[in-house]
C-alpha cells in the first residue's frame, strides 16, 4: 500500500456546473464540488434526490449532458481510462459474482487489475483476513449475510489499492453491528490517506464519517460545509418539558410566557418546547421557575442533521424530530 | 503490456470466470446437451422407420430405412445442438447484464471487449463439446460417415463458423433483451428453422410457398454441405452460400453486441 501523499493542495474531485437529464426530467442542475484529497465527503439527500447518478458520472458509468468533472485530475468524458485507473466503485447494488467463491471474485479483481500471480494471491490472502472472510472465502456468496456480501464488495473494490473510492449508499440495509464494521472500515481507509465520496440517506452516518457534506435536493447542492457549520445553520436546539397533567401544563406555561420568547406549547403531547442553547445557565435558570411539586420530564436537544435536512429539503418534519423555526 | 496484450490477458480472465460459470451451474449445459440427444434418439427411433422409408432411394424393409434416416438426419441435429447452446448463451448473458458485476466492470481500466470475447469463447468450447457428444452417440447407434481427413477438417471449419456466427447472433440477442425471460425466448426461431429446411425431410417435399422458403432461409445450405461432406453427397454451391450467410449474421451480431454493450443502461 502506498503511505497517504500528505499534498492536499490540488481537490481529489471537481465538479462545474455538471448537469444530466433523462429526457426532460432534470436529475442534477449545476452541480459545483471541491472535495479535497485524502478526505471523506458526504452527499447527502433524499430518495431520487440524484445521488447515485452523480457517483455514475464521476465514476465514468454515465456521461453528463454538460459542465465539467475531473477525478484525480483526469477529465471525466475524454479521460475515463485514466479516471478508471484510479477509482474503485462500491455501488448500491452488490457487484459480485454470485457463481464464484469470495475468493475467486477477488482474485477476479486481482487478474483485471493485472497484479501477477504472486502479488495477486497474497492481495486477496490480505484482504479475506482484513474483511473477516477467511471461513467463508470457498463458498460462493450466496450463502453469506448482507453484511459479509456488502464487505466481499468493497474488498473487490479494494483489490487495486484505489486512491479514490466512491461508495454508493454503503450501509443501506445493513442491521446496526454490520453498519458500525463498516464504517471502521471507512476510517481505517481513511487513515491511509484514500479520498472517499460517499453517499448516504442516514444523517448520523454523514455526521460520523464526513470531513465535508453537501446536501442534495432538487437536483441542487442545497447546502454545504462541516457537520458543524451546517448544524449552525439551523436554530433547532431547545429544552423540552414533557407534563403528566395538563393542569401543570396550563401553570407552567403561564408562567414561561413573559419570560421566555418563542416557547411552544403541544397540548396534545402535553409538552413545552423551550429555545435554549442546551447550556447548563439557561437550564437552571428555567428550571428555577418550575414547582418542585410538579411531575416533569425534562429532555435536552441539540440541533443534529436531521434538523439541517428537514429545514433545507423542506420536508415535513415528525412529531418527534420537533420543528425548527 | 501492449494494448493487445491487455485486452488477451483481460478476455482470458473473462473466459476462466465464464468456463467456471458452466462448471457451477451444470443444469444449463446440461438442458442444452440433452436437447439434441432428445432429437436425436427420437426421430430415429421413433420417427425413423417411416420416415427412412420415404426418403428417394430408400432400400426396401423398415430397418434399413432407419439406418438410411439416421444419415439423412445427423446434420439437421447438429444444426439443432449449435441452435440450443447458441439459446443458452442469449440466457447467460442476458443474466450476467442484470447483475452489478457488469457494471463494476465497466467503472474499471479494463478491455472493452473482454466480457463478450469471454462469452463467445466460452460457448464456442461449449458447443464443441456438445458437438461432439453428439456425434459420438451418431456414431454409436450406427452412423457412418464416408468423410476423409480433409472432409472432417472441413466439417469442423464449418461447423466452428456456424457456432460463432449463432453466439454473436445470440449474444447480441441477450444484450439487447429487457429481461432474461425474453432472452429465452427470442432464440426460440433459431430451434425451429432446420424444420424448415433440408434438416429433417428433403425441402421437395413440401408445398411450393414452403419448398421456396426451405430452400433459401440459411440453415438449409450449411446442412447440405455438411450432409456432402460427411457422407459425399453433392455439394454445388452451397459451402460458398453457407459461409457468406455466416459471415453475415455473424458479423451483424457482433457489431449490434459491441454497440450494444457500449450503451447499455447502467441500473
Amino acid at each position: 500500500m502506498t503511505p497517504p501523499t500528505g499534498s492536499t493542495a490540488a481537490p481529489a474531485i471537481r465538479t462545474i456546473g455538471l448537469r444530466k437529464a433523462y429526457g426532460d426530467q432534470p436529475v442534477l442542475h449545476g452541480i459545483d464540488l471541491d472535495i479535497v484529497g485524502g478526505s471523506v465527503f458526504a452527499l447527502l439527500g433524499p430518495n431520487g434526490a440524484g445521488k447515485t447518478t452523480m457517483v455514475q458520472i464521476l465514476a465514468t458509468l454515465i456521461a453528463a449532458d454538460g459542465g465539467q468533472a475531473f477525478v484525480g485530475g483526469h477529465d471525466v468524458a475524454r479521460d475515463s481510462d485514466g479516471v478508471r485507473a484510479l477509482i474503485g466503485v462500491t455501488g448500491q447494488f452488490s457487484a459480485i459474482d454470485d457463481l464464484l467463491t469470495g475468493r475467486e471474485n477477488l482474485q477476479l479483481m486481482a487478474d483485471l487489475r493485472h497484479l501477477g500471480r504472486t502479488d495477486g494471491r497474497r492481495r486477496v490472502g490480505e484482504l479475506l483476513e482484513r474483511f473477516d472472510l477467511v471461513e467463508a472465502a470457498d463458498t460462493t456468496p450466496v450463502t453469506y449475510s448482507g453484511g459479509m456480501r456488502r464487505r466481499l464488495d468493497l474488498a473487490m473494490t479494494l483489490v487495486g489499492d484505489p486512491r479514490i473510492i466512491f461508495l454508493d449508499e454503503p450501509t443501506t440495509g445493513l442491521d446496526p453491528r454490520s453498519r458500525h464494521t463498516m464504517w471502521e472500515i471507512i476510517r481505517d481507509l481513511v487513515s491511509d490517506g484514500v479520498t472517499i465520496f460517499l453517499t448516504t440517506q442516514y444523517l448520523d452516518e454523514a455526521d460520523e464519517l464526513a470531513d465535508q457534506v453537501a446536501v442534495l435536493d432538487d437536483h441542487r447542492i442545497i447546502a454545504q460545509g462541516t457537520p458543524a457549520e451546517l448544524k449552525r445553520l439551523v436554530p433547532g436546539g431547545h429544552i423540552e418539558l414533557r407534563f403528566t397533567d395538563p393542569a401543570h401544563l396550563d401553570e407552567v406555561a403561564a408562567t414561561f410566557a413573559g419570560s421566555f420568547a418563542g416557547t411552544e406549547r403541544d397540548d396534545e403531547a402535553l409538552t413545552l418546547q423551550v429555545p435554549s442553547d442546551g447550556g447548563l445557565g439557561s437550564l437552571r435558570s428555567l428550571l428555577d421557575l418550575v414547582d418542585p411539586a410538579i411531575e416533569v420530564d425534562v429532555s435536552i436537544r441539540t440541533p443534529d442533521l436531521d434538523d439541517v435536512f428537514f429545514a433545507l429539503t423542506g420536508a415535513t418534519s415528525t412529531t418527534t424530530k420537533g420543528s425548527p423555526s | 503490456m501492449t494494448a493487445i496484450g491487455l485486452a488477451v490477458s483481460d478476455s482470458r480472465t473473462m473466459l476462466r470466470r465464464n468456463l467456471r460459470h458452466m462448471q457451477r451451474y451444470p443444469s444449463l449445459t446440461v438442458m442444452l446437451i440433452a436437447m439434441p440427444i432428445v432429437f436425436l434418439l427420437l426421430f430415429v427411433f421413433v420417427l425413423g422407420g417411416t420416415m427412412g422409408a420415404g426418403l428417394p432411394g430408400a432400400r426396401a424393409g423398415a430397418t434399413a430405412g432407419r439406418a438410411e434416416y439416421l444419415a439423412y438426419v445427423v446434420p439437421g441435429i447438429l444444426i439443432i445442438a449449435i441452435a440450443a447452446a447458441a439459446q443458452g448463451t442469449a440466457i447467460s448473458v442476458a443474466t450476467d447484464m442484470t447483475g452489478g458485476i457488469i457494471d463494476r466492470f465497466r467503472t474499471m481500466a479494463i478491455s472493452r471487449a473482454a466480457v463478450l470475447t469471454g462469452h463467445v469463447i466460452g460457448a464456442l468450447i461449449q458447443t464443441m463439446l456438445c458437438l461432439a457428444l453428439v456425434l459420438g452417440l451418431s456414431l454409436a447407434i450406427g452412423f457412418r460417415p464416408t468423410a476423409g481427413a480433409v472432409e472432417w477438417l472441413a466439417t469442423v471449419g464449418l461447423l466452428v463458423l456456424v457456432t460463432v456466427s449463432m453466439t454473436w447472433l445470440c449474444v447480441a440477442l441477450g444484450l439487447t433483451a429487457k429481461s432474461v425471460e425474453t432472452a429465452s425466448n427470442s432464440p426460440m426461431p433459431l430451434l425451429l428453422l432446420p424444420f424448415f429446411g433440408s434438416g429433417f425431410v428433403p425441402s421437395d417435399t413440401m408445398p411450393a410457398g414452403l419448398r421456396w422458403f426451405a430452400e433459401h432461409q440459411p440453415f438449409t445450405p450449411v446442412i447440405e454441405s455438411l450432409r456432402g461432406l460427411l457422407l459425399g453427397s453433392p455439394i454445388g454451391n452451397s459451402a460458398w452460400i453457407a459461409v457468406a450467410w455466416c459471415v453475415a449474421i455473424g458479423g451483424m451480431g457482433y457489431l449490434r453486441s459491441r454497440s450494444a454493450y457500449d450503451r447499455h443502461a447502467v441500473r
